[in-house]
């Protein structure tokens, strides 16, 4: 059975704007329930920069992206977000009492009169190396990512890529599969050191068979995939190999995704706000940080956290709207916690 | 105009432009297409973290070397073109990149 929650705010995206959110919603007693499609917190902070020393923070003059995250998970811990993580927020319905649904690609509902979505670039996926007939293949042969290396027992498989997902899953699958190749475009890895000695050792013996300065480029087979072919660099023959499975580990990239179709004002892949209170044209729903766009918009993360800061306002409203909201300063308050 | 420099882009579809590019005020490459408002995405800013950037330089002009990051973001680009390939965001505009010609590197497919 799939699981559902109820919450105040469905926040879509748990970066660095949406945990933030959090807090500030956390300080009007809401609560908040993040989703996001990477397996952990902090968005493109965790996924693209973890080490990048960031500099327009207010108060630090310079943090580690990775550890603002975590600072962030700090604080907002007083007000016990929920989180739903390596989950993808695929379909948003509005229910009969005028609340929000907010479903994941399993089947994950998320209840809430207010909707935020703070998706940063999108949902980051897996990038797809330009083969022609690459989406046909997808279950049938083609797999972005390893979900169970099982999968593979006895089976021959191809790898392509260069970096240290590539390397370590051909490592793994040398001792799995029945044949692994690994294919790179170039003669070098950039890899982590131990991870190509490895994969060099596994090569010498025939354990994973190396080629490099070549592409995979094409692929056949009529019900699943049965051979893939490469081409090597200044080698007008293509190769072809016999497998059951093309695995390309090419890292992931951001794309807008289901957010397009949910029937929200997009402008450039971004979602159009007033700025009084960062809604869109859907009532109860929100976006906020690098997703959305207004006059003037600048992709940062100090802006997201303002965004967010204003926006709780309006759900608070929307929720109680007979109650008076009246400003309380931390200096004053404290933090009071659920 | 003075402390800028002309720099020609060829499009996907094959169409030249010729941008007028500040030398004085810290852009790369990446930033002065953005500025222009050719189809370039820099979803990672400009990090050499996506190679949506990527260029190939078509003249003779003298590049900075390119640093680790650049490399490996190249290693796992597509269209990648060894003698050729950069990425823009990495390639600051100087005085003496006057006359620069590059052409942007095909879109990945969604």
């Amino acid at each position: 059975m799939s699981k559902t929650f109820e919450t105040d705010i469905v926040i879509i995206g748990a970066g660095p704007v949406g945990l933030f959110t959090v807090f500030e919603a956390g300080l009007i007693k809401l609560k908040c329930h993040l989703i996001d499609s990477l397996p952990i917190p902090g968005g493109q902070l965790a996924e693209i920069y973890p080490k990048k020393p960031i500099y327009d923070i207010p108060g630090f003059p310079e943090i580690l992206a990775g550890d603002l995250v975590e600072n962030l998970m700090e604080q907002i811990a007083p007000f016990k977000p929920a989180f739903t993580l390596g989950e993808k927020a695929e379909k948003l319905t509005k229910l009969d009492d005028g609340r929000w649904c907010v479903e994941t690609n399993t089947g994950t509902k998320h209840i809430a009169p207010n909707v935020a979505v703070a998706g940063g670039l999108g949902v980051f996926t897996p990038r797809k190396p330009q083969i022609e007939n690459i989406n046909y293949y997808e279950d049938k042969g083609v797999d972005y990512m390893i979900k169970d290396p099982e999968k593979y027992r006895d089976q021959r498989v191809v790898i392509s890529g260069g970096g240290d997902s590539a390397l370590d899953w051909s490592i793994f699958l040398a001792d799995v599969a029945k044949e692994v190749y690994l294919v790179h475009r170039r003669t070098g890895f950039r890899g982590a050191l131990d991870s190509v000695e490895k994969v060099m050792k596994l090569a010498e013996t025939g354990k994973i068979k190396l080629v490099t300065n070549a592409e995979v480029d094409e692929l056949q087979g009529t019900e699943k995939l049965n051979k893939v072919g490469i081409s090597i660099k200044g080698d007008d023959s293509k190769t072809f190999i016999d497998a059951e499975y093309f695995i390309p580990l090419f890292g992931l990239k951001p794309t807008l995704g289901p957010i397009g179709d949910w029937g929200l004002a997009l402008e450039k892949d971004s979602i159009v706000v007033d700025t009084s209170d960062y809604s869109t044209n859907l009532e109860g729903v929100y976006a906020i940080g690098d997703i959305n766009t207004y006059p003037g918009k600048l992709k940062l993360i100090l802006c997201g956290f303002h965004e967010g800061t204003l926006m709780v306002q309006s759900a608070f409203k929307r929720i109680y709207p007979d109650k008076n909201l009246v400003l309380k300063y931390t200096t004053v308050n404290g933090v009071n916690g659920f | 105009m003075e402390d800028a420099v002309e720099i020609i882009v060829v499009d996907r579809e094959g169409e030249e432009h010729t941008l007028e590019a500040p030398t004085d005020m810290n852009l790369s490459l990446m930033e002065v297409l953005r500025l222009y408002e050719l189809p370039v995405k820099a979803t990672c800013g400009g990090m050499a973290m996506c190679a949506t950037c990527q260029v190939y330089i078509e003249s003779e002009h003298e590049l900075p070397e390119m640093g680790d990051a650049e490399q490996d973001m190249l290693d796992e680009a597509f269209f990648v073109d060894d003698d050729k390939s950069r990425l823009g965001c990495q390639i600051p505009i100087k005085p003496n990149l006057n006359g620069l010609r590059v052409t942007l590197a095909p879109a990945e497919e969604e």
